[in-house]
C-alpha cells in the first residue's frame, strides 16, 4: 500500500519538474527505424527525465521494444536494421559515428525479457562488467562492487553463501534480479528493461517491482511492459505506442485517468490489444 | 466480438469416439506405432550384431599376435665371439655375429649326429635375429660376456605358429614286439619280433584305396567334358588310380610312404625315426633325432608316432616338428607377451615386425593435422559466423567449404603431391606433409562443425554480454566460444577420426613406403597405422594375417583413446545455460 502513496507523491513532484522537461536525460527526435523495407518506428520524439521510471506500453508489435533497443544501440547487431533521426543522452548524440558504442552500453545498461545470466558463477556474472571496464583495481575492490550490486538488487542475503554456484541454477526471479545486479554493477546512468517480468510469476514480479521502486532514486529507468497495471504501479511517466508511432506521452496518472487520445483510451480500457 | 460468440455455437461435427470406425482408427494407430518401434529395434539389433561380429572376428584373429613363443636356452657367450680387435665394448657387442652362438646352443639340445639338412632346419627354427634379447642383455650388463647366459631366443614365425596350434595332430601307440634298430643315425632299419606293423600297413592300404577311389571319381567327373587336354588328364588320373589299386591288392608287400600321406615315425631309444618303407615286421627310415644306442627296445618302451596332417599340407617339415616337440618336452619353450610387436618398427620377417613406427608416425601426423586445423578452423568459423558481412562472397565461401568436405580424399593426396612435394620440395613420406594433407581434408569438417556449434549458442548470451558493455569480440571470446567449445570438440574429433582412418591421400605422398625405423621427427620417413594395415594385409606370409588383425586392434584402441579424451574434454567444458 505504501508504494501507492509514494507513487502519487512522486508523480506530483515529477509533474512539476517535467513541465517542458528542461533537462531531459534521454531525448529522441524524429526517430525512424527500418527493418529492410519495413518501417517499424515513425517519427518518434520523446523526452525522458533523469531519475524515475518511464514506461512504454502498447500492443504487441507496436515498436516499443524496438525504440528501447535504439537507446543503447542494441539494434546495431541486426544487419538489416537502420535508424534515422536523433537520440541524445545528456545532449550527446548517441548515433554520432565518433561515439564508441561499447562505452555507450556501459552507460546504458539493459535487462532482457528472458533472464539470461551467463552460465558462470553468480560472482562471475556480476564481476564481468566491472572487470572488462576496469572499474576495480583489486580483488577486494571487485568483491565490494559485487556485494553492493547484489545488495542493491536485493539478492545478497539469498546468495552470499553460494557466490560460486552457477548463475543458471537459481529460480527465474532470482536470475532476473541477478541480471539487474549485473547491469547495475557497471554503474550505468540509464537502465533499459525489456518486459523484465513477463517470464516470472506474480511473487517474483512483485519483488522486481519493489526493486525498481528502490532503483529509480539513483537511475533513469525505462521499462517496456505489457501489463498496464505494472506500468501504473512502477512508473511516473508513460508513453503509449501504437502501430510504430508514439501516440501519447505524459505523467502516468494523467495517461491512465485522463488520456487525451481515443486510441490510448481504447487500449487502457481493454478495447484492443 | 460477434465472431467470438459464433465460435461458442454448438459444433455440428464431433468425433464419435465410440463408433467402430474410430475404434478401428485407434487400433490402426497402435499397430503403426508398434511396427515403427519394431523396425527401430530390428535395425538396432542388426547393427549390434554386426559390431559384435566385427569386433569378435578382429579380436579372435588379432589377439594371438600379442603373444609370442620363444626358446629359453643356456647360451655360452664366448668372449672372442663378441669382441673386435680383442676388446669387448658396447659397439663390439652390438656389431657381433650371434649366429654361431645360437647355432651352438641349439645343437647342444640335440646331442648326436645330425644330417646336414637337419642342421639347416634346426637353425631355421629360430628367427634370423633370434639373439636380439641376448644382445640387449649383454649391452645392459657386459660382465656377462664369458659366462653362460640363460636367454630367450626369438622363434621364427612358422615355429611360433606351430606352437599356436597350426601344426598337426599327433597320436602314438605302444608296440608289442622287441625292436632292434640297425644304427643311431642316417638311414636305418628297425626289425620287430612281432608283426607290429601289420595293422598299420592295413590302415595304410585302406587310405591308399580311398585315394585311388577319389582319383577315379575325379576322372569320371572330368570325362563329362570333351577336349584333348582333358582326355590326357583323365588318362593320367586313371593310370595313377590303377597303380595305387595295384598296391592295395598286394596285402603283404611292403609299402613306401610319401609326403601326401600322414607321416609315421618310430620313437625308440631316445631317438625318432621317420619311416620311409614299411612291411609287417620291419621299417626302414631316416633318423630325425639321433638314437642314444642300438640296444633292443623291450615291448612298451618304443612307440609308433603318427603326424596326422600330411607333410605336404604343413608349413613345418617332419624334421622341424620333431625338433619343436622335443624342445617343448624339454621345457625350453616359453610363452610371453609380444613386446616386440609394440616396440619394433616394420620388418619383412613377421616375428620381428612391430607397429611402433606406424604408431609414432600416426601420432606425429595427427599432431600436425590438429595443430594446423583446430586454430584455423575455429578462427575461420568465428569470422564467417560472427564478423563477416553476409553477402554473395560469404555465400560462395560457404558453398565451397561444403563442397570441399565432400571431395574424394585421393584428390587431396594429388594436391599434396603436386604442391607440397613437387612445388615446395618438402620431404617424401614425412608426417609433416601427411599432416598438412590430412589437414586440408579435415579443415572443412571442423569449420562446418564449429559454425554449427557457434550458431547453437543462444543469442541471449551474446546480448547479455553486449548489454553490460562488452565489445563484439569480447562477447564472442568470453561467452559464445566457451559455450560452443563442446560442439567444436566433437566436430574436431570426428574430423581427426576421419583423418586417422585415411589411407588414400597418404599413398600419393609416399607414406606407403616400407619403413623399418621408428620416426624421430616430423620430417623423417614414416608410415601410419591404416597404411601399415594395408601393407601387411597384402603380404603372403600367414603370420602377417594375425599381425594385420592385431594392428587393427591397435588402431581401434587409438581411436577409443582419442574419443575418450574428447569426451573428457567436452565434460570439462560443458555447462548448462
Amino acid at each position: 500500500m505504501h508504494t501507492m502513496v509514494d507513487k502519487h507523491a512522486d508523480a506530483v513532484v515529477h509533474a512539476k519538474v517535467a513541465v517542458g522537461l528542461p533537462t531531459p536525460k534521454v531525448s529522441a527526435k524524429d526517430v525512424n527505424v527500418y527493418y529492410g523495407e519495413k518501417r517499424a518506428l515513425q517519427d518518434v520524439s520523446v523526452d525522458i527525465p533523469d531519475r524515475g521510471v518511464m514506461a512504454f506500453i502498447g500492443p504487441s508489435g507496436c515498436g516499443k521494444s524496438t525504440f528501447l533497443r535504439c537507446i543503447n544501440r542494441m539494434n546495431d547487431t541486426i544487419p538489416i536494421c537502420r535508424v534515422t533521426g536523433k537520440i541524445t543522452i545528456d545532449d550527446r548524440d548517441i548515433y554520432d559515428p565518433k561515439l564508441d558504442v561499447v562505452q555507450l552500453r556501459a552507460r546504458v545498461g539493459m535487462v532482457f525479457q528472458k533472464p539470461n545470466p551467463f552460465p558462470k558463477s553468480i560472482y562471475e556474472n556480476v564481476a564481468y562488467g566491472p572487470r572488462i571496464h576496469g572499474l576495480s583495481h583489486s580483488k577486494a575492490d571487485l568483491d565490494e562492487i559485487v556485494q553492493s550490486s547484489l545488495e542493491k538488487a536485493g539478492l545478497w542475503n539469498e546468495v552470499k553463501d553460494r557466490l560460486n554456484d552457477s548463475g543458471t541454477g537459481m529460480s527465474g526471479g532470482q536470475q532476473q534480479r541477478l541480471c539487474i545486479a549485473r547491469a547495475i554493477a557497471v554503474n550505468p546512468e540509464v537502465i533499459l528493461m525489456d518486459e523484465p517480468c513477463s517470464a516470472l510469476d506474480p511473487i517474483a514480479t512483485a519483488r522486481i517491482e519493489e526493486l525498481i521502486e528502490q532503483l529509480r532514486k539513483n537511475f533513469c529507468i525505462i521499462i517496456v511492459t505489457h501489463s498496464m497495471q505494472q506500468a501504473a504501479r512502477v512508473s511516473q511517466r508513460t508513453a503509449f505506442f501504437h502501430l510504430g508511432s508514439l501516440v501519447e506521452e505524459g505523467v502516468t496518472t494523467e495517461i491512465f485517468t485522463n488520456p487525451k487520445d481515443k486510441r490510448t483510451q481504447d487500449y487502457i480500457t481493454g478495447r484492443f490489444g | 466480438m460477434t465472431d467470438i460468440s459464433a465460435s461458442y455455437a454448438a459444433p455440428t461435427r464431433r468425433v464419435d469416439v465410440t463408433s467402430p470406425a474410430a475404434q478401428a482408427r485407434i487400433r490402426a494407430r497402435y499397430r503403426r506405432e508398434k511396427r515403427f518401434k519394431l523396425y527401430g529395434l530390428v535395425a538396432l539389433s542388426l547393427a549390434a550384431v554386426f559390431v559384435v561380429v566385427l569386433i569378435g572376428d578382429v579380436l579372435s584373429r588379432g589377439l594371438p599376435a600379442f603373444w609370442q613363443y620363444s626358446l629359453v636356452l643356456d647360451v655360452p657367450v664366448d668372449a672372442a665371439a663378441v669382441s673386435s680387435d680383442g676388446k669387448v665394448d658396447e659397439a663390439s657387442i652390438r656389431a657381433a655375429d650371434y649366429y654361431p652362438l645360437t647355432r651352438a646352443a641349439l645343437e647342444a639340445v640335440f646331442p648326436g649326429e645330425l644330417t646336414r639338412s637337419a642342421q639347416k632346419q634346426l637353425v631355421r627354427l629360430v628367427s634370423s635375429d633370434a639373439a636380439q634379447p641376448l644382445r640387449d642383455k649383454l649391452v645392459a650388463d657386459p660382465a656377462l660376456v664369458g659366462t653362460t647366459v640363460k636367454t630367450r631366443l626369438i622363434l621364427s614365425a612358422n615355429s611360433d605358429l606351430y606352437y599356436k596350434g597350426s601344426g598337426t595332430p599327433i597320436s602314438s601307440r605302444e608296440m608289442r614286439g622287441i625292436a632292434t634298430p640297425s644304427g643311431t643315425s642316417g638311414d636305418i632299419t628297425i626289425l620287430t619280433s612281432a608283426n607290429d606293423f601289420a595293422d598299420v600297413l592295413v590302415e595304410l592300404k585302406q587310405r591308399i584305396s580311398e585315394q585311388a577311389k577319389a582319383l577315379r571319381a575325379e576322372a569320371d567327373r572330368l570325362e563329362l567334358f570333351a577336349g584333348d587336354s582333358i582326355t590326357a588328364k583323365v588318362k593320367a588320373l586313371r593310370d595313377e588310380a590303377a597303380k595305387l589299386q595295384q598296391r592295395v591288392d598286394q596285402p603283404k608287400v611292403e609299402e613306401k610312404l610319401d609326403n601326401k600321406m600322414p607321416s609315421l615315425l618310430v620313437a625308440i631309444d631316445g631317438g625318432l625315426v621317420k619311416i620311409n618303407t614299411l612291411s609287417d615286421v620291419s621299417a626302414r627310415g631316416t633318423v630325425l633325432l639321433p638314437l642314444q644306442s642300438t640296444a633292443d627296445a623291450k615291448p612298451g618302451t618304443w612307440k609308433l608316432v603318427t603326424y596326422e596332417t600330411p607333410e605336404s599340407n604343413r608349413k613345418v617339415s617332419d624334421q622341424e616338428v620333431a625338433f619343436l616337440e622335443r624342445l617343448k618336452e624339454l621345457n625350453h619353450v616359453e610363452r610371453s607377451f609380444n613386446w616386440t610387436f609394440l616396440t619394433a618398427g616394420d620388418s619383412r620377417e613377421p616375428e620381428l615386425a612391430g607397429i611402433r613406427g606406424a604408431l609414432v608416425g600416426t601420432a606425429l601426423t595427427l599432431l600436425i593435422t590438429l595443430v594446423l586445423c583446430l586454430p584455423i578452423g575455429v578462427m575461420a568459423a568465428i569470422y564467417l559466423e560472427e564478423f563477416a558481412r553476409k553477402g554473395r562472397l560469404t555465400d560462395l565461401i560457404e558453398v565451397n567449404i561444403n563442397n570441399l568436405a565432400a571431395v574424394p580424399s585421393i584428390v587431396f593426396g594429388l594436391l599434396g603431391l603436386a604442391v607440397f612435394l613437387n612445388f615446395f620440395g618438402m620431404p617424401r613420406s614425412a608426417p609433416l606433409v601427411g599432416g598438412i594433407t590430412l589437414g586440408l581434408l579435415v579443415l572443412p569438417t571442423i569449420i562446418i562443425a564449429a559454425r554449427a556449434a557457434l550458431k547453437a549458442v543462444p543469442p541471449s548470451i551474446k546480448e547479455a554480454a553486449l548489454g553490460v558493455g562488452a565489445s563484439h569480440q569480447q562477447a564472442i571470446f568470453h561467452h559464445v566460444l566457451p559455450l560452443a567449445m563442446p560442439g567444436i570438440m566433437t566436430g574436431t574429433i570426428i574430423g581427426m577420426a576421419h583423418a586417422l582412418g585415411e589411407t588414400a591421400p597418404l599413398l600419393m605422398i609416399g607414406m606407403i613406403a616400407f619403413i623399418v625405423d621408428v620416426p624421430h621427427g616430423f620430417t623423417d620417413a614414416a608410415t601410419v597405422l591404416p597404411v601399415q594395415i594395408y601393407l601387411w594385409s597384402d603380404l603372403p606370409e600367414v603370420a602377417f594375417k594375425s599381425k594385420t588383425a592385431a594392428a587393427i586392434i591397435v588402431l581401434l584402441m587409438f581411436l577409443f583413446v582419442m574419443n575418450g579424451a574428447a569426451i573428457w574434454l567436452r565434460k570439462r567444458f560443458e555447462r548448462r545455460w
